[in-house]
């Protein structure tokens, strides 16, 4: 039908309101990265073009890399996310496969109990397990995060690698069981490798939901040494009632890069993960 | 040879392979969850072990104008926020549908806000929302529209629009991109025929693509849903429930009674008392995906 439509009418109808919906949603981000440049002065400075930054300082990056222990944060989200996804990634595949080939007595049943599980939100946890990790003395220590985050992990990987293992042909596995190869020697040298694209794209998926969350590690640590990005950047650049916005924005813009960048590389994966979870 | 006898029984097997993802589960998710409940009967604080008082911390809630004005905000900031993501999701969808230059680079841009820490970008809005030095409020005071600066945060229906507006921006890439992909599923040909047979546009989106996508959006809309209703980060950035517990959510309301306040008793009743909303939207998906199956004239799979 496009060729039927004039040039001036597709202007109207598409391009127009896209353009407008990229601005909006791209906004945020250009306003990000130019204050995170602007010197003080200029930032509180109510004359002049505030869209454009006039003298580009990299105040605000030494202050945060050198002034607060942001790259202590940097490091400790790291790890957990890298840690906490390698540890929930090797439990669902365990788990998926279990699920959707074993076909164990129960396997439907635990099935729809894993997709149960991930619609069980974080803040519905984090009292009850704040008590616990208190309890077991992981209080301010990396593993009440190793060990909690996998609660919304395992669910969201083992349901997309379900979907992922449901499309590698029942054949091939009945081949290499009649050629004598143990349910262990399918699953690591049929069944994985075809599977590598699922495992990208729930790897990187729970990589960045790792890097996103808040309550629990807003919860859970107290030291600032321990902290994540998201929690030190909230609640250690802002004294009193003195924003440093600045260096807020700095810290902001930092700790979005490690998944911008890594989204930028897997997009494709990434938007097969998100709307194969929806989709299956 | 027997070992392995044994552990080629699949329901041996089977279970041997549930049992990290569900000893983490059943310990980290299902043994807290009961907790939570337990403790929302309980009159726990921080450091004092509680003990239990019934419904006395329901009963005090339900008295609590606080408590009250929270619920209803939940409501207000979910019904708001999930109505407006899924307008303009879809929306944003049929736009992307379209043939378009540079469409996988756009689409890829169009998803960075779901992308970017939630916390980080909320920052950012902290800044746009600003009372002294708001880009909004510049760009209007120049424009000659307004004649002093917006208090975004500070009057609480204000502060209301702000929250649920910053959480539509990060909401829209994901329902437009799942959307999108299931506007993808839809075959070509069923348009073709309806425009051989004389179908205008809003006839073809009325009774093509709308009932064709009817399964994929109740499933986004619930998730959209489920995630806006426990929403936490977005309001304890921007305002931490004030001005004056104007904008608290239950979520957050929760926490500040429990974590800051010392109340983990009333902190997990009201906690608690977000279950049987999640589990309507459960349910709501649950048969939101049965249909999916007969309407795509398949059996299970």
């Amino acid at each position: 039908m496009h060729y039927l439509e004039s040039v001036t009418r597709r202007w109207v109808t598409v391009y127009i309101p896209l353009l407008v919906f990229l601005f909006v949603l791209l906004f945020p981000f250009y306003w990000m990265v130019i204050t995170s440049f602007k010197s003080n002065a200029e930032l509180l400075s109510t004359s002049g073009n505030p869209f454009w930054v006039v003298q580009p300082t990299l105040d605000h990056f030494r202050k945060l890399f050198f002034g607060t222990s942001y790259p202590k944060w940097m490091w400790n989200t790291v790890i957990i996310s890298v840690t906490a996804t390698f540890v929930s990634l090797a439990a669902s595949v365990f788990a998926a496969y279990a699920i959707e080939r074993l076909r164990f007595r129960g396997s439907r049943q635990i099935g729809l109990a894993i997709f149960l599980a991930y619609l069980i939100p974080p803040s519905i946890l984090f009292i009850p397990l704040a008590m616990m990790v208190f309890q077991v003395g992981l209080f301010d220590t990396r593993w009440a995060l190793i060990l909690t985050y996998p609660t919304f992990l395992i669910p969201f990987c083992t349901w997309l690698l379900m979907g992922y293992f449901r499309s590698i042909p029942f054949e091939l596995e009945e081949c290499a069981l009649i050629d004598g190869a143990t349910r262990w020697q399918i699953l690591i040298k049929i069944v994985l490798p075809l599977a590598v694209p699922g495992l990208i794209s729930a790897g990187i998926f729970a990589f960045t939901l790792s890097w996103n969350e808040f309550l629990y590690a807003l919860t859970f640590i107290s030291a600032s040494e321990n902290k994540t990005v998201p929690v030190g950047v909230i609640t250690e650049l802002v004294e009193g009632d003195v924003y440093h916005w600045g260096a807020l924005m700095a810290g902001a813009l930092v700790g979005s890069l490690p998944v911008a960048i890594m989204y930028s590389f897997f997009v494709e994966y990434y938007v097969a993960g998100m709307t194969g979870a929806v989709k299956e | 040879m027997t070992a392995s006898r044994f552990f080629d029984n699949r329901n041996v097997l089977g279970a041997v392979f549930m049992l990290p993802a569900a000893a983490l589960l059943v310990f980290f998710l299902t043994y807290p969850l009961g907790l939570g409940v337990w403790l929302g009967f309980t009159d726990t604080k921080i450091g004092r072990p509680g003990e239990w008082i019934g419904i006395e911390n329901y009963e005090f809630l339900l008295t609590d104008g606080v408590f009250r004005l929270s619920v209803y905000n939940t409501f207000l900031y979910t019904a708001v926020a999930s109505v407006v993501k899924f307008a303009l999701g879809l929306w944003l969808a049929l736009l992307l549908n379209n043939n378009i230059p540079f469409k996988s680079l756009i689409r890829a841009i169009v998803l960075l806000p779901f992308i970017v820490p939630t916390v980080l970008s909320a920052i950012a809005f902290w800044w746009i929302y600003d009372p002294q030095f708001s880009i909004v409020s510049w760009v209007l005071v120049k424009a000659g529209l307004m004649d002093h600066y917006i208090d975004f945060l500070g009057d609480p229906n204000l502060a209301r629009m702000s929250t649920i507006i910053a959480n539509i921006w990060r909401g829209v890439p994901f329902v437009a991109i799942c959307l999108l992909a299931g506007l993808q599923t839809i075959p070509p040909s069923m348009y073709e025929a309806a425009s051989i047979d004389g179908a205008t546009p809003w006839q073809q989106f009325w009774y093509i693509t709308l009932p064709m996508l009817s399964p994929i959006i109740a499933v986004v809309m619930t998730f959209s849903v489920l995630f806006t209703f426990t929403d936490f980060q977005l309001i304890w950035v921007l305002t931490r429930g004030g001005p004056i517990n104007a904008t608290h959510l239950m979520a957050t309301l929760s926490f500040q009674r429990a974590i800051p306040g010392g109340a983990l008793g009333e902190g997990a009743a009201i906690a608690t008392a977000m279950i049987p909303f999640l589990l309507a939207a459960i349910l709501f998906s649950y048969f939101g995906l049965q249909r999916r199956r007969w309407q795509q004239g398949g059996s299970d799979k």
